[in-house]
């Protein structure tokens, strides 16, 4: 499948190979500016027909011209840099949460005939080429990266205000990083383990084959059986900060989070990144779980493509819609909420889950042995992956409780201190 | 607010060197905090609390409420409400105009159920007029602050909706309440500050048609409401973020002088229209709906079911509403009918006298109280035998419900303080006045 290489990293790179990669970033760059734009626009129309209320509709047709008149007017505002910050931090925070947004898109391939028989890859002038800026071998692992990096950006802004509530916000952005990096990470894992790959390219050609029965399609989200897209999905709200899970920026709670004291074209950057990443989140889940651009594709040098990138299309507006759909309906999760909900339930359930899929293929691959069938084997797996979890738990339960017993002495103290927990026992009348 | 040192003195008694003791309910004085603002710590080196300004120009204190929190993390240990920022001399602007004109300036005070202050100055004024007012314009009165409830928690609704991030309930419940300004425009030419409700009656009979367009609000409300239950009630998010949350001790509440929804979520039942029956409260068929908890999940529901029981109270009064006069018929209070001042020259002189000098009320005082949809809103009012009040006093709920603020967010975290402003729904034009 690996056939179109890096053309900076083989023999003979010349100006044609250059040019196209060029061409391609420029692209690339273009349709996600784009695709933010419009994201906005859609954002605020649905959120609008959903509140009875119209959305945008007086700059250009339908209103689709909303962000750009916004951007405009947000450009030409005047910078405001507080006294008390910390200057250079404060400037370079914005372009931090920006840039890792852009480069999680060059991950995503956009087009291509997926179907039996077709090539996802197609040629121009006698170079041949996937339909993405990029397709790297470690795929997954850069995206992880990046969207880690991008909340240093929010981290930075917010410290480096020099103000109380963003420094809020932004303590609020590292623990909600933390939480559900891992979540996100190990439902990843459960992609890599059926899939078998890293690179983003050969999970969407893993996926374009022919699943059960069929009829059902072979995407991941069937294949891991369902958990993982869920914990994904939920992780990667959480990672977007987009509510209910937008405690970075709570309007109602912190004035703006972390953006607080930003104004101009900076806030304007970190607007765009937060909707540059929503339409990058999208994509990344159409790409892991939902096949990309597979689908039925009649095939052809320019058909095949387009139609690839109409699946793809089509798949990713569903996500948004979905995201948009979360702002319009729940109110915001509390903060040590939103922790349990990370480190209680979404990390448990990811790392149970991934036992189970692990056991299923080393089960079925046959390797172990001991019941000389499927269903024994998987059981055996499972049983010893319980035992090791539970070793594990039990060691972490024994430090969490030393450390606090420690800490009380040294404090002098008998009593726990302990966050005032919601009322869950009781029933409301 | 009473002055309290205790944080520096327990810290120095060394058992709560690291951390405060968590129940903690302390307030700062007005020197105290003004210390603090300037960036000292509050109790010794040891002491990582963060002093925070809430408002008054912040999105969710319901308009210029301040409050100064001392946070420990995320976690309010102390609190202390600021209020005086939309102070605007009512009560001494109402010594200067005459009692027919008290309920233009009373209205404005708490504005999301102006009817109810014009209501309480009337009855004051009737009260020390010795006058009854016909049994029609009761039930105009009636009806009309039912319906008022009925936009006062719809607004609740909003906004308590908005502060916890549902935006979506936010324009929900404006939606509604805008159905009921529409009637109120309709009767009262005014969407705000009517002026509706006069000491002796009302402004104006109820234009024709009223009935239906009060039934098809009627009709209306109980399924937006059955939206309302789906998309919050049953929510688990919202249900997390408010149970539990903000609990107030019903021995809390009557300490502190707490009344309407925050009272009664504590579970007293003590409700005006049930305890002290006014206008004609005892002749409709209502029930007191009281929480059990005392948290901002019972304040919520029982605002929800308030409006239930508005609804049920409405339907009666359309039945019940008798005929007869909107206002009494004493010259003394009442101008003449527009054609008299036509054709006599004296019925001229009498609406002219009635509405520059205003009518005499006998010297005395009078303190009167209904149930507002924030508690026990009362008018104190002395006359000296002028036809201007000699001084005029307004018990504001929200004022003094304000003062719960600092019990209910002790050791709360900073997102819950946003529910538990949001569950006390503070009219910030009553607490200022």
């Amino acid at each position: 499948m690996r056939e179109p290489g890096h053309p900076f990293l083989s023999d003979g790179v010349n100006f044609g190979d250059v040019l196209l990669s060029l061409v391609m970033v420029v692209i690339a760059f273009v349709l996600c500016l784009v695709a933010t734009m419009l994201m906005v626009w859609f954002e605020r129309k649905v959120v609008g027909r959903l509140q009875n209320r119209l959305g945008p509709n007086v700059a250009g047709p339908f209103g689709l011209l909303q962000t750009l008149a916004d951007g405009m007017k947000l450009f030409f505002k005047e910078d405001i840099i507080p006294t008390k910050a910390d200057r250079f931090v404060f400037q370079l925070a914005p372009y931090l949460a920006l840039v890792p947004a852009f480069l999680t898109f060059t991950l995503i391939p956009l087009a291509g005939d997926f179907s039996e028989g077709g090539s996802a890859s197609s040629t121009i002038a006698g170079r041949e080429f996937f339909w993405q800026v990029a397709d790297v071998p470690v795929g997954i692992l850069f995206l992880l990266a990046m969207s880690s990096l991008g909340i240093y950006g929010i981290l930075l802004a917010g410290w480096s205000s020099g103000s109380k509530y963003p420094l809020l916000g932004s303590v609020r952005a590292s623990a909600q990083a933390i939480s559900y990096e891992a979540a996100l990470g190990l439902s990843l894992a459960a992609v890599i383990l059926v899939s078998g790959t890293l690179s983003t390219q050969d999970i969407v050609a893993v996926q374009a084959g022919e699943g059960f029965g069929g009829i059902i399609p072979n995407w991941n989200v069937i294949v891991t059986g369902f958990v993982p897209f869920v914990v994904f999905l939920v992780a990667g709200t959480a990672e977007l900060n987009r509510p209910p899970f937008d405690l970075v920026e709570a309007e109602q709670e912190l004035v703006g989070g972390f953006h607080t004291e930003y104004s101009s074209i900076r806030f304007a950057l970190f607007f765009l990144a937060e909707f540059m990443n929503t339409v990058t989140m999208g994509a990344i889940i159409v790409t892991l779980f939902f096949g990309g651009p597979s689908g039925p594709n009649p095939g052809g040098t320019f058909v095949g493509p387009l139609v690839g990138f109409g699946w793809f299309f089509a798949k990713l507006l569903v996500f948004l819609f979905i995201f948009v759909w979360f702002r319009a309906t729940l109110p915001r999760v509390r903060y040590d909420q939103l922790m349990d909900l990370g480190w209680k339930v979404l990390i448990p359930i990811s790392l149970a889950w991934l036992l189970i899929l692990g056991a299923i293929r080393i089960a079925r691959d046959g390797n172990i042995g001991v019941a000389n069938d499927v269903v024994g084997d998987a059981a055996f797996v499972l049983v010893v992956g319980m035992v090791i979890l539970g070793l594990g738990y039990w060691m972490v339960r024994t430090a969490v409780v030393n450390a606090r017993a420690e800490r009380m002495e040294a404090a002098g103290l008998t009593e726990v201190a302990v966050l005032p927990d919601s009322r869950t026992e009781q029933e409301i009348s | 607010m009473t002055v309290t040192e205790d944080a520096p003195s327990n810290a120095q008694q060394g058992q709560l060197k690291h951390l405060p003791r968590l129940d903690a309910v302390l307030r700062m004085s007005e020197v105290r905090a003004a210390e603090l603002a300037d960036g000292e710590p509050i109790a010794g080196e040891n002491d990582q609390t963060m002093i925070i300004n809430m408002g008054p120009a912040h999105p969710s204190t319901h308009g210029v409420l301040r409050l100064m929190l001392e946070l420990d993390g995320e976690i309010v240990r102390r609190s202390k409400p600021i209020v005086g920022y939309l102070h605007t001399g009512m009560e001494k602007t109402g010594e200067a105009l005459t009692f027919l004109q008290g309920p233009t300036n009373v209205t404005r005070m708490d504005y999301a159920a102006p009817l109810f202050n014009e209501l309480v100055f009337s009855m004051a004024v009737e009260e020390l007029l010795q006058v009854e007012v016909p049994e029609r314009a009761t039930w105009i009165r009636m009806l009309m602050c039912e319906l008022n409830r009925i936009s006062s928690h719809l607004l609740f609704m909003a906004t308590n909706g908005m502060d916890l991030g549902a935006v979506s309930m936010m324009i929900y419940g404006w939606r509604e309440r805008e159905q009921v300004l529409r009637f109120f425009e309709m009767v009262t030419g005014l969407r705000m500050n009517h002026n509706y409700i006069r000491p002796g009656g009302v402004a104006a009979d109820l234009p024709d048609g009223w009935r239906d367009e009060v039934l098809a609000l009627m009709d209306m409300l109980p399924p937006r409401l059955a939206e309302y239950d789906t998309l919050m009630t049953g929510q688990p998010l919202w249900r997390n973020r408010l149970q539990g949350v903000g609990v107030l001790s019903p021995e809390e509440a009557n300490a502190l002088s707490i009344t309407g929804p925050i009272l009664r979520s504590t579970g007293v039942e003590w409700d005006l229209r049930k305890d002290m029956p006014y206008l004609a409260y005892d002749q409709v068929d209502f029930s007191v709906v009281v929480g059990t908890y005392g948290d901002c999940f019972d304040r919520y529901a029982i605002r929800l079911e308030e409006i239930r029981e508005s609804i049920n109270i409405v339907n009666q009064i359309v039945e019940l509403m008798p005929r007869g006069d909107y206002r009494i018929q004493d010259a003394k209070v009442t101008p003449p009918p527009r054609a008299r001042i036509d054709e006599s020259m004296e019925a001229l002189i009498h609406h002219f006298k009635i509405f520059t000098e205003g009518f005499k009320v006998p010297e005395g005082e009078v303190y009167v109280a209904v149930e507002s949809p924030r508690g026990e809103l009362g008018c104190y009012l002395v006359s000296d035998g002028g036809s201007k009040p000699f001084r005029m006093h307004i018990r504001g709920p929200s004022f003094v419900n304000l003062q719960s603020l600092p019990h209910m967010m002790a050791d709360s975290l900073l997102a819950d303080t946003v529910a538990i402003i949001s569950s006390a729904d503070p009219i910030l034009g009553e607490v200022d006045r």
